[in-house]
């Protein structure tokens, strides 16, 4: 029951602004251009709470996170485009089967890969987000539908700003509490000192395979949101400069804390296409020299992330 | 009867043999003392007992039961904590957190029920919390509990670490160089302090130290190495007078007067 109130509580603000901006989106009251940007910026958002699990609460450093994103984006929209029609029910079974796609790959690879430490694992998971490139690229070989490289088309465009909104709020909710549990204990005492934590009793290496699943379940989701927002994917959206972007805004936001990601989440996008709008459109290139100065700037001036250690009082341990 | 039993450990680095058949018993509740010159090996002894290395020769034994080969983590579920010489705290996390999280192997509810904050998750969350504010408070750091680690003093961050590895249950305690650092004040309280929480959790415990009025003052037993052997056992007055020890500690005595 009061597990209920709690996630009760915590779901209203986002439940009420899921429909406000559906009724704002509907009414044409704000530009659809935005919106779209408005619902790219949650998605955004989950996919880099994922990896926040990963690299700033577990310390495992990965360069793949993009390739996770694609898989959980194929897999709801082979699901959807195959047999699911207009069915709302559906679309949410096919992004958890998208994330859960997602994470039965991070299991495979993390078996693998996980028993590297830091720029090793980086190398390692770089390696694997490039082979997945290359599957997305050929996968009409084996998948007409997929589209390989010509980009996959007729999916049905179901994401709006509700489900973006109330992905996002449950995504910050699931990894709230799990953070601030026993089980975020282990995982954060492994990203500050693995030998100790082994010694505590951890078993590392569980729980570092358990983070980088959970994180990559959050990419998958997140993934399949993406696919149904354009309704087109191509493998160029899901390649190694797409990992850097949520890491950049992982770091950006601060290692290890999820006010910071949710922030540099929603600044990142909005900033990216603020400026293609706000520039000149001779002069649109220059968003590549204003926005990497203003990283350099940033991480000079806060490099511990935005927030460093302060959360938004919703995201704060809310047990004791 | 002996709660851990170590014979014939070898552990080699290259070519650098570290432990050359090392033979070591710690009786129940025992309290036994390691010294030897830096290098002779014994911090590798503790890295092999605790499963941080696989020993090449030799088995280790907890209660008659095979651990050498076993992970770190099942050695310390199977009851041996351990502390270590450059302090290995969690050094972003709150004291508070550095020792829950070392309650972690004894949680009660599932990840799942952490995430839908069930009833099982509050009380487990109540119970871990009284059980390490209970032990930080033995440790007198119950006003740091909120605290980060690295904030910590070093006295402090000292012993936050014995606290931390109290937390997983043991009934065996390594401390490794466990005075470094302190002042004669401060050794004369952690001997009283280790005394005390020995009989408390009715531990056994090895430590590793070089200061010497620690060692003699409240070790039952004394083993002594060099080069990576075992070059006498004793108590601390056999110990004190065993020539081979002090060769090890000062050097021959030079018969021609050179």
């Amino acid at each position: 029951m009061k597990a209920l109130l709690g996630l009760a509580r915590f779901m209203a603000p986002f439940a009420a602004a899921a429909a406000a901006g559906t009724v704002l989106s509907s009414a044409g009251a704000v530009n659809m251009y935005w919106v779209q940007i408005f619902q790219l910026a949650c998605i955004t958002a989950v996919s880099a709470l994922g990896l926040n699990v990963i690299y700033g609460f577990t310390g495992l450093f990965s360069l793949g996170h993009a390739a996770f994103y694609g898989i959980g984006a194929y897999g709801a929209a082979l699901l959807m485009k195959t047999c699911g029609g207009e069915s709302q029910a559906f679309f949410l079974a096919s992004l958890l089967a998208g994330g859960a796609g997602a994470a039965l790959v991070a299991w495979l690879v993390g078996l693998s890969t996980l028993r590297l430490t830091s720029d090793y694992l980086g190398i390692a998971t770089l390696g694997f987000g490039i082979i997945m490139k290359v599957v997305f690229d050929n996968a009409d070989a084996f998948l007409p539908q997929l589209g390989g490289a010509r980009g996959m088309t007729g999916i049905p465009k179901m994401t709006g700003v509700a489900w973006a909104v109330l992905f996002l709020g449950a995504s910050l909710l699931a990894a709230r509490n799990l953070v601030h549990s026993s089980y975020g204990r282990a995982l954060v005492a492994i990203r500050e000192d693995e030998v100790a934590a082994g010694a505590a009793g951890i078993d590392t290496f569980r729980y570092k395979l358990a983070g980088f699943v959970v994180g990559c379940f959050f990419a998958g989701v997140a993934g399949g949101l993406y696919a149904h927002l354009y309704a087109f994917l191509h493998p160029s959206n899901f390649d190694f400069f797409k990992s850097v972007d949520v890491l950049m805004i992982v770091v950006l936001g601060g290692l290890g804390n999820m006010s910071g990601t949710l922030v540099a989440s929603f600044g990142w996008i909005f900033l990216l296409e603020g400026l293609r709008v706000a520039l000149p459109p001779d002069y649109i290139e220059l968003r590549w020299v204003l926005i990497p100065v203003l990283l350099v700037v940033t991480m000079l001036r806060r490099p511990q992330g935005l927030f460093g250690i302060r959360e938004f009082r919703f995201l704060r341990d809310a047990s004791e | 009867m002996n709660i851990l039993e170590a014979s014939g450990l070898a552990k080699n680095f290259g070519g650098i043999k570290a432990l050359n058949g090392v033979d070591l018993q710690v009786g129940v509740g025992e309290l036994v003392g390691m010294i030897g010159p830096n290098g002779s090996g014994k911090t590798t002894v503790f890295n092999v007992i605790t499963g941080i290395y696989r020993p090449d020769r030799g088995t280790v034994t907890l209660g008659g039961k095979r651990i050498s080969g076993l992970p770190q983590h099942s050695i310390s579920r199977l009851g041996i904590a351990r502390t270590f010489q450059n302090i290995r705290l969690f050094r972003n996390l709150s004291a508070m957190d550095n020792v829950r999280a070392a309650c972690h192997p004894n949680v009660r509810y599932g990840p799942i029920s952490a995430v839908c904050r069930s009833e099982g998750f509050h009380a487990g969350e109540r119970e871990i919390r009284e059980k390490a504010m209970d032990l930080l408070s033995l440790f007198s750091l119950q006003d740091r509990r909120d605290d980060l680690a690295r904030n910590l003093p070093y006295g402090d961050q000292r012993r936050l670490e014995i606290a931390r590895a109290l937390a997983s249950e043991p009934d065996l305690l390594l401390l490794d160089e466990p005075a470094a650092g302190m002042n004669a004040t401060e050794v004369g309280k952690l001997m009283e302090f280790i005394l005390e929480i020995r009989t408390r959790y009715k531990l056994a415990v090895l430590l590793i130290e070089h200061q010497m009025r620690l060692v003699m003052g409240i070790c039952e037993r004394i083993v002594v190495m060099d080069f990576g052997e075992v070059i006498a056992r004793g108590t601390p007055r056999e110990i004190r007078n065993d020539p081979r020890v002090i060769e090890a500690y000062l050097g021959k005595d030079s018969k021609d007067g050179k």
